[in-house]
């Protein structure tokens, strides 16, 4: 539990400096640091076991089936960065105090430094790979926050949102990865994965994955080619670059190639990319120092340069290029986080940070540039200082590998040149800002700092000073037990002494220094010749890349979304001709082996007469009456289809769904135009009639391989049961209201929602209303025909009557209450025609909206009955009653369904069609006057 | 049977299709029916082609599947709501914005209806 506390203090303590924002600076500095400083506490109780090689953990299930878990993790690795993020945070705290000023936020910098600092330990501490990712995104979003501090400034926003875009970007990458390293292991928890060496590097996935897992370690750690978004980020208040910028956001990227070292290391593709960007970005840094005028740039570079120094101790593939990797990161923290604060306070007290004006500052703050210049010097790896040591285990390792075969000299030499840039450009931190002259043109004169404010300066170099002389004293046994987590259990014999005797590293160390001075001395030539190659600003480069990406994904979305209906159309069909075309390829034959029944005349006529109808249709669409009236020939001839094929059921609602739907396009036919005008380009009805037709092949050609083929259907157990549990012999009818009575209760839900969305599409509408017809020929006069009101009226309770005849044999024979419901509409639709409206609402004077709702309410309480009897909804009931007269009846609760059923589908289509008849009359529900 | 039967589903898509592809909305609404005709009669397909097997319980010895008939029941019913939904939705559209084009404004002014490659 103390492992997840160490987690959990700076997460709630970065809520402390906004409840403490009312007191005094001093205070809410120290309230703000007591958080971070009793977990650093918790985490070196830890220290014994850790030492020993034990790893610990905290577990508590969270959502076990994503295989989402907090887990802590923590072992030697783990409690090194720990150590590192809270120690260091610790001494930001106390440097940020005074180095903001009165008009900044104190307490929105605190809060988001201890977010960042939440995140960073989530980072490290994880044991699980999506908790692992989360807080990685959520360093790259509080670094955001960090980097704007100053959000006034325009390039402290740009080189935020650059850093972000760069990070979160490579994150997704990271995300990527992780995925698939979890889809190969079964499991995202961190054990598990570093158990699975062999599984992971043996699968076809492995070079993806590994490329996804470098993209998102290389962005976080500014490797090149995705270096620029550092030095860009140095617009930070100088705190934020000390903390984020040398210690730990840029080292979260060397940490998980340290994390995933034991698993993913050692393949040829893991050495070329890690090394080879490692070794460009050594010296693409260490050479583009030199040439910064800002103090904080010529820093950024270098860290840039020596965060590529790790990547290719890590790239190299060896045991001691690893444990050389880890105590440089150890090293690189401590005199970078130093020099960073020093240049702060350079900054602060001398209102500048140009090398150019910035000279012989030692006579004003001479202990300062002590402090500077040791850091500078283990930055440049002179002995008896940390970065000595490491530098020297680094080329010491460069000279042991034959990764490049015989041009592996090739390595050393370089590393030799990245070395000698690095002293030339330790030395111009040193001697152009204390030496060199006398300041130019600065707006104050430079004084020491507040005391405090060179405290954490002063720790950092004591520790570069004191590991540099005592390392086995002081961090043998750190750096033991992160070799022993990074390299899972074999750490290599290792010295960390400062004398090895005359050798080969030395020598390097000794031309490095040598060379570096002679650089410094003779850098006004460089400098020219530097300054005649063409200055390339990352930040602009990066900006117009991102705006012309975003312009062309928008023209993209231009094409894909114009607004156009047919276009839309032609995309999902041909998507479909693709998806559902492909797989008939792959199909050997198209016949599945069964008999074809035989074709008779009356099925040729009718297959006949539907294809003449259906061409017809399209052929006279433009005049639309006509393609109306071939349409209802389509119709019918599907319901006679139907009736052949042994679904009489079918063909009657068929029938009169036919008969209503004819009725509603009319009516809509007075209301729009009555013709098409001719639109379509030649070329656009070829396209439209070579995708229709492409469609129709697909479907035809499915619907023969699906009809030919054998099959076995789960519908034996309704034709067994529909008498014995359901209590009829129509089966089709007894599907409906009883064994999937719930989708028919859906299905009329449906129906009842889609009038009453048309009820109200009708009202307030500024209707067109027409004078003619399409020839220009008024309406007649004479509003109603005798012979049909005569014919209507007389059949109106016949063919009541036929539809409650319908309806109660449905259960047993053809029929049922979605047939009746349909007939009784029509013949009340009818009435409307022949007799107009007043005539039926003087007779009849219903509100269908509360049709719909009764026969949904019957059905669903029909339904819902079934509770009171303990049975789940819609359980249906049976039983059989001797009438006399009558003889045996049958009651089953389904009827009493069948009866909602009937309702809705009453209520429903006389709401819609009723309501659009009654548009052309003074019953409309209108609010204005129409057009 | 089924290669005629096959080919009227086609026939009637390939109706359905073209006449849904065209620019006004009536057309449309007519391609919509008739695409719903298809795929009724392809629904319907899946449970294979009978003669005189109405499920019917005592009426034949060899029925046909009365699932996917169920199923095509309430599709006509609901394909009818949806039509009709639509029809509303075409005349509220002619009367709000004064034309009947799917795309709610006319074509260019040269009358032809040009794509923005």
């Amino acid at each position: 539990m103390t492992l997840l506390w160490i987690l959990l203090l700076p997460m709630l303590g970065s809520l402390i400096p906004i409840i403490t924002a009312k007191r005094q600076r001093s205070a809410c500095a120290l309230a703000t640091a007591v958080a971070p400083a009793v977990a650093l506490v918790l985490l070196v109780l830890n220290a014994k076991p850790i030492f020993a090689g034990e790893t610990l953990r905290f577990f508590y299930a969270w959502v076990p089936l994503l295989g989402l878990d907090i887990t802590i993790h923590l072992d030697g690795l783990a409690f090194l960065f720990s150590l590192l993020i809270l120690g260091i945070g610790l001494l930001i705290i106390l440097y940020a105090r005074y180095y903001l000023s009165e008009r900044d936020s104190m307490p929105r910098f605190y809060a988001y430094l201890m977010l960042f600092m939440t995140a960073m330990l989530g980072i490290v501490l994880s044991g699980n790979l999506l908790q692992l990712w989360l807080f990685w995104e959520l360093t790259s979003i509080s670094s955001f926050l960090l980097i704007s501090f100053w959000w006034h400034k325009p390039e402290a926003r740009r080189g935020a949102r650059m850093a972000l875009t760069v990070t979160a970007a490579g994150g997704l990458a990271l995300l990527a990865a992780f995925l698939l390293i979890g889809e190969i292991v079964g499991s995202y928890d961190l054990q598990q994965v570093l158990l699975s060496v062999d599984l992971i590097k043996q699968h076809s996935w492995y070079p993806i994955l590994l490329v996804l897992f470098l993209l998102g370690c290389f962005t976080k750690s500014a490797q090149f080619p995705f270096h620029f978004w550092l030095p860009n980020a140095m617009t930070a208040p100088t705190p934020v670059s000390a903390y984020l910028h040398s210690a730990t956001m840029v080292k979260a990227g060397i940490f998980l190639l340290a994390r995933f070292y034991p698993v993913l290391s050692g393949s040829e593709l893991w050495f070329v990319l890690v090394s080879v960007t490692g070794l460009i970005t050594l010296l693409v840094g260490a050479y583009l120092a030199l040439f910064k005028h800002d103090l904080k740039g010529l820093l950024a570079y270098s860290t840039i340069s020596h965060l590529g120094l790790i990547t290719l101790l890590f790239g190299m593939g060896t045991d001691l290029a690893a444990v050389a990797g880890i105590f440089h990161i150890i090293n690189h923290a401590t005199f970078k986080a130093s020099l960073f604060m020093a240049a702060g306070i350079i900054d602060h007290e001398s209102g500048s940070r140009d090398m150019r004006k910035l000279n012989g500052l030692w006579q004003f703050m001479p202990i300062t540039a002590t402090l500077a210049m040791v850091a500078a010097a283990a930055m440049a790896g002179v002995p008896l200082l940390n970065g000595f040591l490491s530098k020297e285990m680094f080329f010491g390792e460069t000279l042991n590998q034959q990764l490049l075969g015989s041009l592996s000299w090739v390595i050393p030499v370089l590393a030799t040149l990245a070395g000698v840039f690095s002293v030339a450009y330790s030395l111009r931190f040193i001697h152009d800002v204390f030496f060199n002259g006398q300041p130019k043109g600065l707006s104050k004169t430079p004084k020491e700092p507040p005391r405090y404010m060179r405290v954490p300066v002063e720790f950092l170099v004591a520790l570069c000073i004191l590991v540099g002389i005592f390392p086995v004293y002081l961090i043998g046994d750190l750096l033991d037990a992160a070799a022993l987590a990074v390299l899972a259990g074999d750490v290599p014999e290792y010295s960390l002494a400062i004398w090895h005797g005359f050798n080969l590293p030395l020598l390097m160390s000794a031309l490095a220094l040598l060379g570096g001075t002679l650089i410094y001395v003779y850098r006004k030539h460089l400098f020219e010749f530097q300054n005649t190659l063409p200055d390339v600003d990352a930040l602009n480069s990066f900006e117009r890349g991102v705006k012309q990406f975003a312009a062309r994904c928008h023209r993209f979305y231009q094409w894909l979304d114009n607004g156009s209906l047919q276009r839309y159309m032609t995309l999902v069909l041909l998507s479909f001709v693709v998806l559902a075309g492909l797989p008939l390829l792959d199909l050997a034959t198209l016949w599945g082996g069964r008999q074809e029944l035989p074709i008779d005349a009356v099925n040729a006529t009718g297959a006949a007469m539907l294809l003449i109808a259906a061409f017809a249709t399209v052929l006279w669409h433009r005049k639309r009456l006509i393609a109306l009236l071939m349409i209802s020939v389509v119709g019918l001839m599907v319901s006679i289809a139907f009736t052949r094929f042994s679904a009489p059921d079918l063909a009657l609602t068929q029938l009169s769904v036919e008969v209503v739907t004819i009725i509603l396009l009319m009516l809509a036919l007075f209301f729009l135009p009555h013709k098409t005008p001719k639109q379509s380009e030649s070329s656009r009805v070829v396209r439209d009639l070579s995708i229709a037709s492409m469609v129709g092949v697909v479907v035809g050609s499915l619907s023969y391989a699906l009809m030919t083929r054998p099959f076995t259907s789960i519908s034996d157990f309704f034709i067994a049961n529909a008498k014995t549990g359901g209590g009829g012999t129509n089966v089709v009818n007894v599907i409906l209201v009883d064994f999937r009575g719930f989708d028919t209760l859906g299905e009329i839900t449906v129906l009842g929602i889609a009038s009453l969305g048309i009820f109200k599409l009708l009202t307030r509408i500024p209707l067109f209303k027409p004078s003619s017809d399409g020839e220009g020929r008024p309406w007649a006069l004479q509003r109603n025909s005798l012979l049909l009101s005569t014919v209507a009226q007389s059949l109106l309770p016949l063919a009541i009557m036929v539809s409650i005849y319908i309806f109660f044999r449905g259960h047993n024979m053809p029929g049922g209450g979605f047939i009746a419901g349909l007939i009784t509409a029509v013949a009340i639709i009818l009435q409307y025609i022949a007799q107009g409206v007043d005539w039926v609402k003087e007779r009849m004077n219903v509100e269908y909206q509360r049709v719909v709702a009764i026969g949904l309410m019957i059905a669903l309480l029909t339904g819902a009955g079934s509770w009171l009897f303990n049975r789940p909804f819609l359980t249906s009931w049976f039983a059989h009653f001797n009438v006399p007269l009558l003889g045996d009846i049958e009651l089953a609760s389904a009827i009493a369904f069948d009866l909602g059923v009937y309702i809705t589908v009453v209520g429903s289509t006389l709401l819609i069609l009723a309501n659009l008849g009654k548009m052309t009359t003074s019953h409309r529900p209108v609010h204005k006057e129409a057009i | 049977m089924e290669t005629l039967f096959a080919s009227c589903i086609g026939f009637l898509t390939f109706c359905g299709v073209f006449l849904m592809l065209r620019g006004r909305t009536f057309p449309v609404m007519l391609g919509l029916t008739m695409l719903s005709y298809a795929v009724n009669l392809f629904i319907f397909a899946s449970g294979r082609l009978t003669l005189r097997g109405a499920v019917v319980l005592g009426t034949t010895e060899h029925y046909a599947d009365p699932l996917p008939q169920a199923l095509v029941l309430t599709a006509i019913v609901i394909g009818f709501a949806m039509t009709a939904f639509l029809v509303i939705l075409a005349i509220r559209a002619r009367a709000d914005l004064g034309n009947d084009h799917v795309d709610g404004k006319l074509p260019d002014a040269d009358g032809m209806k040009r794509e923005s490659r």
